[in-house]
């Protein structure tokens, strides 16, 4: 019994009309081992996971949960199967307690205050056992997201769940919260229950896996042992050639200043100041990087920058003009564009068809149709244009938006933004779930910006990425900046300044 | 919920689903009339018959019809926008007075069909402009718009009722109403078309209106899905915040399709004033703006889907009228129940199938 697998798949195979996401997947994952999944934007992860968690049903193939034979046929099958899953987004009730949240739909009788007592109990022991600690009275809005993660995966432990998957659980996370996370996934498997990981983040994989396959183009192309493996052969196995780890760049020759912000002062939506009587230039030609934990500014300074909020004091200048109260149609005129941060929140409409979101913000371009009119055929053209170019997948701008894979929804606003060739470019996680691949080429395509004297800044949570493409490093804390370096600054001295601990 | 991602094929969602759900709601009305001591097959039977049995019945079917078009297209445009437009009622009644004040002011001097653009245009006009107020609230003020058009639909009829019963009344007459239009003011009926299909017309009120709501389902079709402004209506109704990113004007997006939603409205009246009954009268408009939501729910907010439902209502209330009369068990408000459930099975339980569906489709495609 025990030697059994905890999941078996047997032939997966899965369609999507045209679009054949898992082709004859054949996937053995360990009990009580850690099982990375990794592999391109569009190779069929999130949807080999759906199906193992009933959200979606194999057009064929088996699954077998500690060697049984089992028919998930919804997400109740599979938590009754002993599956938990964490989603990217995540479910939550914001305005719940944590308790209450986590009783959710496992109220457990018509009366809700012996249930109540019961989960309280439950839960203290979940939290002694691995390590999740949150205070069940705190409600979920006012989380930090690393915390409400934890609730998640809480959730789904209290659902008696002995396989975990989390999809791209880091995606959102500071680097402290994701050590965190990868500490408690470790007292899970301690603890005998199964984990399996999707990330694009290699180190992540070397980190924390035991055993790591690998998807390209909907097939499962190969499986390795952690520790027989190397980052090198990981990445060549996913993109089926070898991939530059880290992008060149030339010494930056900055010209004139584009960009100037003033003693800018931006207060959040409950009025809160976020961004504390800021200061800086961005000259053309140079990339400016904005480092930071989420949450210390850099959000609602990017929205000021675009015209999507307005600051509270202060001044934004482009080319030395004010440019005052400008909407963010008006700045888009000026030649500034923005590639947001949350895509699904701003970037798309994700009920939209892909090529309607290809001109988002550009609508109103006679290019896209005369006068008051849409020319469908020329938007789709230019969908089509862009999609050949970043390479999305499927090239299909009729596809709803929602149905491409996270990475390639990425890739769909950077297209947009990037082929305006802009003056000003304002960059929000360029490649938060996009694939090592597409990483290298978005990071090109940025440098290339650069270097035909594009002024571009850049806010980014992933300190390698600031480092590896700014020529000026900008630290945010608290809505302070609170210093500047050079790329060349380690990523101690990088980090304390982002806790506010070093200037 | 597991199975909301899976998308059908169109002729299951626009096809299948609306069927399936239509029939439920008849099999209920079924047991209620069943209930009360009526033969429901009877009842089926003496329905249709009264809306689609002779001539004079389709022609009344057709002019309900067609009142429930343009307030169909009237709440559609405005969810499109993420806007509840529950205010069509007192749009359209508003819309009233623009056609009859041009009607009184031009039947004199021209013809029908050169008074016609002008009391289309005084009809939308004054169906925006009762939309207005609710609008610019809404986008400045950020006043509800389903509390602040409901209340709206008050103020309009009392003050339309102020205007018959003191401004526009006929001297010495009782009645509160207009005099008569002329032939100018009026909008032929529509017998010949009958005659192509060899119906007889007979007293049925179906007239010229109904081309015009055909007409005004294109140019809302266009409208929507053609036009810049139509792409900035559907981003802003489906993700306020990707509008704001995408420098859409919130206030002016909404106060424009809020105008055109209650133009839509307020052309309604155009059908019953104009085409009907030839004067401007107290409650024409009766009930049809609210009758308007659960067609675009219906039709899923879709101009075909909305002149389908429309029709779907249509029959209900020519046929439920006939049927009271025949069966006296069966009353004016029995009528509105089967109506209610109609409304509860196609419009608020859209999606009740929509799960066993995708199973049926799922094992049936594996196969
Ligand atoms: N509901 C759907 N309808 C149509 N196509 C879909 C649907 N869901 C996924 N797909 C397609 O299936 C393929 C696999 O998608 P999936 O989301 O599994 O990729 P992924 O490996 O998770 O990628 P990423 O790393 O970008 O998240 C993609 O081409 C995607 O466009
Ligand atoms: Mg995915």
């Amino acid at each position: 019994m025990t030697d059994q697998p905890a999941i078996e798949l047997v032939g997966i195979d899965k369609k999507f009309g045209a679009v054949h996401a898992n082709k004859n997947i054949n996937l053995t994952v360990a009990k009580g081992s850690i099982h990375g999944i990794i592999g391109e934007n569009g190779a069929g992860k999130s949807t080999l996971m759906s199906i193992l968690y009933g959200f979606y049903q194999a057009d064929s193939g088996e699954i077998r949960i500690n060697g049984k034979p089992v028919n998930i046929k919804d997400s109740q099958t599979a938590i009754n199967a002993g599956i938990g899953m964490v989603h990217q987004h995540f479910m939550l009730v914001e305005n719940f307690t944590v308790l209450e949240n986590i009783m959710l739909g496992a109220e457990g009788g018509a009366l809700l205050a012996k249930g109540v007592a019961s989960a309280r109990a439950e839960l203290k022991r979940l939290e002694t056992d691995y390590g999740l600690d949150v205070d069940p009275d705190a409600v979920i809005e006012e989380l930090a997201v690393g915390l409400q993660q934890r609730v998640e995966i809480l959730k789904a432990m209290y659902r008696g769940a002995e396989i975990l998957i989390l999809d791209e659980p880091t995606g959102v996370l500071t680097p402290s919260e994701a050590d965190h996370l990868f500490k408690i996934l470790g007292v899970l498997r301690d603890q005998g229950k199964t984990v399996i990981l999707i990330t694009h983040k290699l180190r992540e994989i070397m980190a924390i896996t035991d055993t790591v396959s690998v998807m390209r183009r909907g097939e499962m192309v190969a499986t390795r042992k952690t520790k027989e493996t190397s980052v090198e052969e990981l990445a060549e196995l996913m993109v089926g050639r070898r991939v530059l780890l880290r992008v060149e760049k030339g010494e930056a020759s900055p010209g004139d200043v584009v960009l100037s912000v003033r003693n800018l002062t931006v207060k959040d939506n409950r009025g809160v100041t976020m961004v504390d009587n800021v200061s800086f230039d961005v000259r053309a030609g140079e990339i400016v990087g904005i480092a930071g934990v989420a949450g210390n500014g850099q959000s609602e300074l990017l929205e000021a920058l675009s015209g999507i909020r307005q600051p509270s004091s202060g001044e934004i200048l482009i080319d030395g003009q004010p440019i005052g109260r400008a909407s963010p149609a008006r700045l888009r005129e000026l030649g500034l564009a923005h590639i947001p941060e949350d895509r699904h929140h701003m970037g798309l409409v994700l009920k939209f068809e892909e090529y309607e979101n290809a001109v988002l913000g550009y609508h109103r371009d006679p290019k896209y149709g005369r006068g008051f009119m849409l020319d469908l055929d020329a938007m789709q053209a230019d969908a089509t244009e862009k999609i050949e170019k970043y390479d999305i997948r499927p090239p299909n701008p009729r596809l709803k938006t929602a149905n491409f894979s996270g990475g390639n929804q990425q890739k769909i606003v950077v297209a947009r933004e990037i082929e305006r060739d802009p003056r000003i470019l304002l960059i929000g996680q360029p490649t938060r779930g996009v694939d090592i691949g597409a990483i290298e080429f978005i990071h090109r395509r940025i440098i290339d910006m650069r270097d035909q004297g594009k002024a571009l800044l850049l806010v980014s949570v992933e300190l390698d990425e600031i480092r590896a493409l700014s020529d000026r490093i900008l630290v945010m804390f608290a809505g302070h900046i609170v210093g500047e370096k050079t790329a060349e600054a380690g990523e101690q001295t990088l980090g304390l300044m982002m806790a506010g601990i070093a200037a | 919920m597991s199975t909301a991602s899976v998308s059908l094929p169109n002729w299951i969602t626009y096809g299948l689903m609306p069927l399936l759900n239509l029939t439920l709601a008849f099999v209920i009305s079924g047991l209620v009339v069943w209930l009360i001591g009526e033969n429901p097959f009877e009842a089926v039977k003496l329905l249709l018959i009264g809306a689609l049995g002779r001539g004079e019945g389709i022609g009344f079917t057709l002019f309900y019809a067609t009142n429930f078009i343009f307030t169909g297209l009237s709440v559609a445009v405005a969810i499109h926008a993420g806007l509840f437009n529950i205010g069509s009622e007192g749009q359209a009644y508003l819309g009233g007075l623009g056609a009859a004040l041009v009607a009184l002011a031009l039947d004199n001097y021209l013809p029908w069909y050169a008074t016609m653009p002008f009391a289309i245009l005084g009809a939308a006009a004054a169906g925006a402009a009762w939309a207005f107020i609710p609008a610019w609230l809404q986008a400045k003020r950020g006043s509800h718009i389903v509390i602040t058009t409901i209340m709206f639909n008050f103020i309009g009829a009392a003050l339309m009722v102020y205007l018959l019963v003191n401004v526009l009344i006929v001297p010495g007459k009782m009645a509160p109403e207009t005099r008569t239009f002329l032939e100018g003011g009026q909008l032929p009926k529509l017998d010949w078309l009958m005659e192509l299909f060899g119906l007889k017309l007979g007293a049925a009120p179906f007239n010229f209106s109904f081309i015009i709501a055909l007409v005004m389902c294109v140019v809302v079709w266009f409208l929507i899905w053609r036009t810049k402004f139509g792409y900035e209506m559907r981003t802003l109704g489906i993700s306020p915040s990707a509008a704001s990113y995408a420098g859409i004007p919130y206030a002016r997006t909404v106060i424009i399709t809020m105008l055109i939603s209650g133009g839509l409205a307020g052309m309604m009246a155009l059908n019953p004033v104009m085409g009907a009954s030839a004067r401007l009268q107290v409650e024409f408009v009766g009930g049809a703006g609210f009758v308007g939501i659960a067609v675009s729910l219906m039709g899923r907010n879709h101009p075909l889907g909305i002149v389908l439902a429309a029709l779907l209502f249509g029959i209900l209330y020519q046929g439920g009228g006939e049927l009271s009369f025949d069966m006296p068990n069966i009353t004016r408000d029995m009528i509105v129940v089967i109506q209610g459930l109609v409304i509860l099975f196609a419009g608020a339980l859209e999606f009740m199938f929509r799960p066993a569906l995708v199973r049926i489709y799922q094992n049936f495609v594996k196969a």
